[in-house]
């Protein structure tokens, strides 16, 4: 490890660190109502939410439209496996329950993504766009009408395990493998597949394995997502898991900009909160969706932050410096 | 023994017969040009070279060992790598990570390693980003590591396509078209750059090409093909002077 990726992890680690303290602090102090905590925490289930959909879609290059299906898949295996082990009192509540059953659920959406995958991602551009929109109405239907899901009553009883505490820290912990993943060799091979498929098979690349496991990987994380949602809101309803539920992770994606986490995140926050800043208009919601996205794809149709990366290192070094041109701009320019 | 080497080759797309009874064996550190008049099969050979074809009949062997049903990337991995017609680079990527993708398989550290960022991880990444900006300064193209791959101006942009190929340490090259849509100032350096290639990597190198002049200049032997079948073989001063050559490119 550098000096200079070590400056850096420090610099995140702080930062995330600070954005805890100051979440506890004003919980502690009163200013955050149980309101704005849970609004807290769909934030941090829509982060997990859209940065694993672009792993699929802004990394990978594959446009999916039933993320809400593998959502659905990690939010029920989880509540189910939850209930079990409570009911055998084999774990009985706390962060333990909490993880084990979220990871189970997250598995479960991961083995969906590679038997979705496997057929699927033969499939290219809008065609793999309606066969994964088909996969998440068929996910929905199903739970629908089964027994052991609570068919279209819903599933109640639960356990609410996920606090704005342990949700922040797995939505970080998502995050970071997101992005350590991305930038590892197997990250490389999945991104030069979204930038040309044949050349990447051309240069050595094993297209199949990596789009299925870029693929898979972004259903377990979806799984997480919805094993979080499962266990913040204690109820399932099949139908929150629809079409536009997939077009909503999707929007943020898009808006944040394809192949940028960091962007995802931002978008996120922003996309969770809006709807309830606009409660009034809530009517007009999918108005103000779709005319964001009309205004983005004409004026930044990469999205906010493109295929670029926020670094908080690389900001605070800018601002030191006052270096507003940045070395990569300087060497195009040179040409 | 030939390094590359076909038998019988063939290929069949419904009632077309794209390619017929070709033959060819490629020695090591030889040069040799393929051309044809267009649509007479030259990149379909290429094609069932690399394996993105699954030839119709006959057999592919590359170093002694049949390569006929392998995937692209296994062809690769076996030492013979290529360049394409339109060029295909990962345009938003760096050039140096354009080369790194060429690493890949050089590169062994697991999934899980690069997640956690073992010590594996940033031993293999520091190395494959050295190796790649030394790489590159082989090509005088150092400065441009960081540039992302579409800014470079086309010259460059075919210079790193063929880098990216050699990256991946193959034993046999083949370019399809390199000087397609390059002024003859550009040509003559993609001349040098091949010959240059050539003895530096110590490989075998296989050409599509349409400008005579770099085919003439720089290859060994030529195979010329129509309609899918060879109708002639032979150095440089051979074809120019074939008949039947003349008749394909000039009438009769």
């Amino acid at each position: 490890m550098t000096k200079v990726n070590f400056k850096s992890y420090l610099f995140n680690i702080v930062a995330i660190l600070s954005v805890f303290v100051l979440i506890q602090i004003l919980i502690a102090n009163g200013t955050l109502s149980r309101y704005y905590v849970s609004i807290l925490i769909f934030i941090c289930i829509n982060i997990i939410l859209a940065t694993s959909l672009n792993l699929a879609t802004g990394f990978l290059g594959q446009l999916t439209l039933g993320h809400a299906g593998f959502m659905a898949v990690g939010a029920y295996g989880s509540a189910l496996t939850a209930i079990y082990l409570r009911s055998n009192d084999i774990l009985t509540g706390g962060i333990g329950l909490l993880l084990v059953s979220i990871i189970v659920g997250g598995l479960f959406a991961g083995i969906m993504g590679i038997v979705i995958g496997v057929p699927a991602l033969r499939l290219r551009g809008d065609y793999l766009a309606i066969i994964t929109l088909g996969f998440g109405e068929v996910i929905r239907v199903v739970i629908n009408n089964l027994a052991f899901t609570g068919g279209a009553k819903g599933l109640t009883g639960i356990p609410r395990l996920v606090n704005i505490s342990n949700a922040f820290w797995i939505m970080a912990f998502v995050v970071t493998v997101l992005y350590t993943l991305t930038n590892s060799r197997q990250g490389r091979a999945i991104i030069s597949i979204r930038e040309d498929e044949i050349a990447a098979e051309a240069v050595g690349i094993q297209t199949t394995r990596y789009k299925v496991m870029g693929f898979a990987i972004a259903a377990f994380f979806a799984g997480i997502g919805g094993g979080l949602y499962a266990h913040f809101i204690a109820f399932l309803d099949p139908n929150t898991f629809n079409f536009m539920r997939s077009v909503e992770i999707l929007v943020i994606v898009v808006l944040g900009g394809m192949g940028s986490l960091t962007g995802s995140v931002m978008s996120a926050v922003v996309l969770t909160i809006l709807p309830e800043a606009l409660r009034d208009f809530a009517i007009y919601r999918l108005l103000i969706y779709s005319g964001l996205l009309v205004v983005m794809m004409i004026f930044r149709p990469q999205g906010i932050f493109g295929t670029t990366e926020f670094s908080l290192a690389g900001a605070i070094k800018k601002l030191r410096y006052n270096q507003i041109v940045s070395p990569r701009k300087k060497v195009k320019e040179d040409d | 023994m030939a390094l590359l080497e076909t038998k019988g080759l063939g290929m069949q797309f419904g009632g077309l017969k794209a390619v017929d009874n070709f033959e060819i064996a490629i020695n090591d550190h030889e040069l040799v040009g393929l051309i044809g008049p267009n649509g007479a099969g030259k990149t379909t050979i290429f094609n069932m070279l690399t394996g993105v074809y699954l030839p119709t009949d006959g057999d592919i062997t590359l170093d002694g060992m049949s390569i006929v049903g392998k995937k692209p990337y296994q062809i690769v991995k076996m030492g013979a790598a290529r360049t394409f017609q339109n060029i295909r680079l990962f345009k938003d990527l760096s050039v140096a990570d354009n080369i790194k993708i060429a690493y890949h398989n050089e590169m062994k550290y697991t999934t899980l390693e690069g997640i956690l960022r073992t010590k594996r991880y940033w031993q293999e990444e520091a190395k494959a980003h050295q190796e790649a900006i030394d790489f590159l300064s082989i090509f005088n193209m150092q400065d441009y590591a960081e540039t992302m791959a579409k800014n470079l101006p086309y010259g460059k942009q075919r210079k790193l396509e063929i880098a990216r190929a050699l990256a991946t340490n193959p034993r046999i090259l083949l370019l399809d078209e390199p000087a397609a849509g390059m002024n003859p100032h550009e040509t003559k350096e993609l001349m040098e750059t091949i010959h240059f290639i050539r003895d530096k990597f110590n490989i075998a190198i296989l050409l599509i090409e349409h400008d005579m002049s770099l085919v003439m200049g720089i290859c060994e032997r030529i195979v010329v093909v129509d309609y899918g079948k060879i109708i002639a073989t032979g150095t440089p001063d051979e074809i120019k002077n074939n008949m039947d050559v003349i008749r394909v490119y000039l009438g009769e």
